[in-house]
């Protein structure tokens, strides 16, 4: 898989690490009434999706940047690639 | 049908004409008093809840055909060397379950116990070894610690003298081994078929038909069936089964891959594996090397994976047999591992009623075949998890008793 970093270019998957679904980016607040459930649901449970999955990948063998990639599971193709800290930031604007 | 010497002389002088299916393909009833879905896990389960239970109105659905999911998309490999008290007594129900597979069944699994060997390259690996054998002995496995003197009499083909990983010794489990991937899920759908038990290939399941927090059926390319109660056994495709009932679980499906190569004559005598990196290999009966590693690292559902795994799993091989390096490699596969949150697996019902689970296999299913069909018939049958299969709860990571062999955290690719 070739991964095409905003800033780099495409690059070998093999340069970075992979952590899991983007969900992880929306971490629950410590505390909020529900923190207890909503950790669980954080830490432990996944959509699994076959299909479209929005993931973390961090280039460990490059610029050591967190990059969300929009990644098909069923066929392997890479549909969109962002700075995870970019998603992070769009998403405090729209909180 | 039954094979014997006899048959096979008689088939053999008419032209082998006379062999007939060696279990039935009936249409789906209507109704069944439990629905297994997925033929790997599932088949065992269907038959262990005719053969123990007397529950014999049942139906096991699989989307291909037999053995084509994940119980042939392995590498064969039985053993029972597991540490923590969760495990260890249910991996070895599981293989005492493989020793008498053939004589109960009456079926040629090819149950091959060539001994099993986890090598260690330091002195604190060989610590790490001696805990992990007394824990085997506790349970009522085999374990023996081989020094590097005996080690290389068994085995003078490794790289004793690798100047990175030198080879100490190893952790011998004698009654590991290998068996024929299907000969298992063709050993079970007969005995299972003869109870009365119908396996339902081409059978996809599209919906769980569940009303006011019960299950009652499932929707199938073949129709809907009615069910009194359903047993989700599908491995791989955990979350997407389970999502048609509302569910999501501590669970990512990933790919590994596996590799053979060409026939050699034989040269290895048992299951190696190396202690310093991610790699196992055995010898299959036709002379082939099977041999695989670890996952890819991404999330997948293609039954496939790519280059830098393949290098990893070749570098893993030259370290400790470079006499590999001339095989030519014959073929690989991948197959969709339902990759849990601690590592290890589940078998309990579901917050809906009359829903059970069986899955989070990660990448040692296939040893537990017998055992998670086994516990699995015993769960849905009495209502009562088994006992080797107490702790293998749904709910445990919001408890938080994980059971985490490796000590990983909750990172399913590094499990």
């Amino acid at each position: 898989m070739i991964i095409d970093h905003p800033l780099l270019g495409p690059r070998d998957a093999a340069e970075f690490v992979y952590l899991g679904d983007a969900s992880l980016l929306d971490r629950p607040h410590w505390q909020d009434p529900e923190a207890m459930g909503k950790f669980y649901e954080y830490q432990y449970l996944r959509e699994n999706p076959a299909g479209e999955l929005r993931e973390l990948w961090y280039h460990e063998q490059g610029d050591r940047s967190w990059l969300v990639v929009t990644r098909d599971t069923t066929t392997h193709a890479i549909l969109c690639v962002e700075l995870a800290r970019e998603v992070a930031r769009r998403q405090q604007v729209s909180n | 049908m039954r094979y014997s010497a006899l048959r096979i002389l008689s088939q053999g002088l008419s032209g082998n004409r006379g062999w007939e299916r060696i279990w039935r393909d009936p249409e789906p009833k209507t109704s069944y008093d439990v629905i297994v879905i997925g033929a790997g896990h599932g088949m065992a389960a269907g038959y262990y809840l005719a053969a123990n239970h007397d529950v014999r109105n049942v139906a096991v659905l699989e989307k291909g055909w037999l053995g084509s999911g994940n119980t042939g998309r392995n590498t064969t490999i039985i053993r029972s060397n597991y540490l923590l008290p969760e495990n260890q007594p249910f991996y070895e129900l599981s293989l005492q379950l493989w020793e008498q597979f053939e004589q109960k069944l009456n079926f040629n699994a090819m149950v091959s116990q060539r001994g099993i060997i986890n090598l260690f390259h330091s002195d604190a690996q060989r610590d790490a070894s001696v805990r992990r054998g007394n824990a085997m002995l506790l349970s009522g496995a085999d374990a023996v610690l081989l020094d590097e003197g005996r080690l290389r009499k068994m085995c003078p083909y490794l790289d004793f003298d690798n100047a990175r990983f030198p080879i100490r010794g190893g952790l011998w489990q004698p009654r590991g081994g290998t068996v024929r991937h299907d000969a298992v899920s063709w050993g079970y759908a007969r005995a299972a078929s003869k109870l009365g038990v119908d396996l339902i290939q081409n059978c996809e399941v599209t919906g769980l038909v569940i009303e006011q927090g019960r299950c009652v059926g499932v929707e199938t390319t073949r129709g809907r069936i009615a069910a009194g109660k359903v047993a989700v056994c599908v491995a791989g495709s955990s979350s997407r089964v389970m999502k048609l009932a509302g569910l999501k679980l501590p669970i990512e499906s990933h790919v590994l891959q596996a590799f053979v190569t060409e026939g050699l004559k034989p040269c290895l005598p048992g299951v190696v594996t190396f202690g310093a990196g991610h790699f196992y290999i055995s010898q299959s009966d036709k002379g082939g090397l099977v041999f695989g590693g670890g996952l890819d690292g991404y999330n997948s559902y293609a039954q496939r994976g790519n280059l830098p795994a393949l290098e990893d799993v070749c570098e893993g091989a030259m370290a400790i047999m470079p006499m590999m390096g001339r095989a030519r490699m014959l073929r690989m596969w991948g197959g969709v591992m339902d990759m849990s949150m601690d590592g290890s697996p589940i078998i309990d019902q579901t917050p809906i009623k009359n829903l059970y689970f069986n899955g989070g296999w990660c990448y040692g299913g296939f040893k537990a075949t017998p055992a998670s069909g086994y516990c699995t018939a015993h769960l849905v049958a009495t209502g009562t998890p088994h006992e080797h299969a107490a702790d293998f709860r749904l709910d445990r990571f919001q408890r938080g008793h994980l059971i985490d062999e490796k000590g990983a955290g909750a990172q399913p690719n590094l499990h």
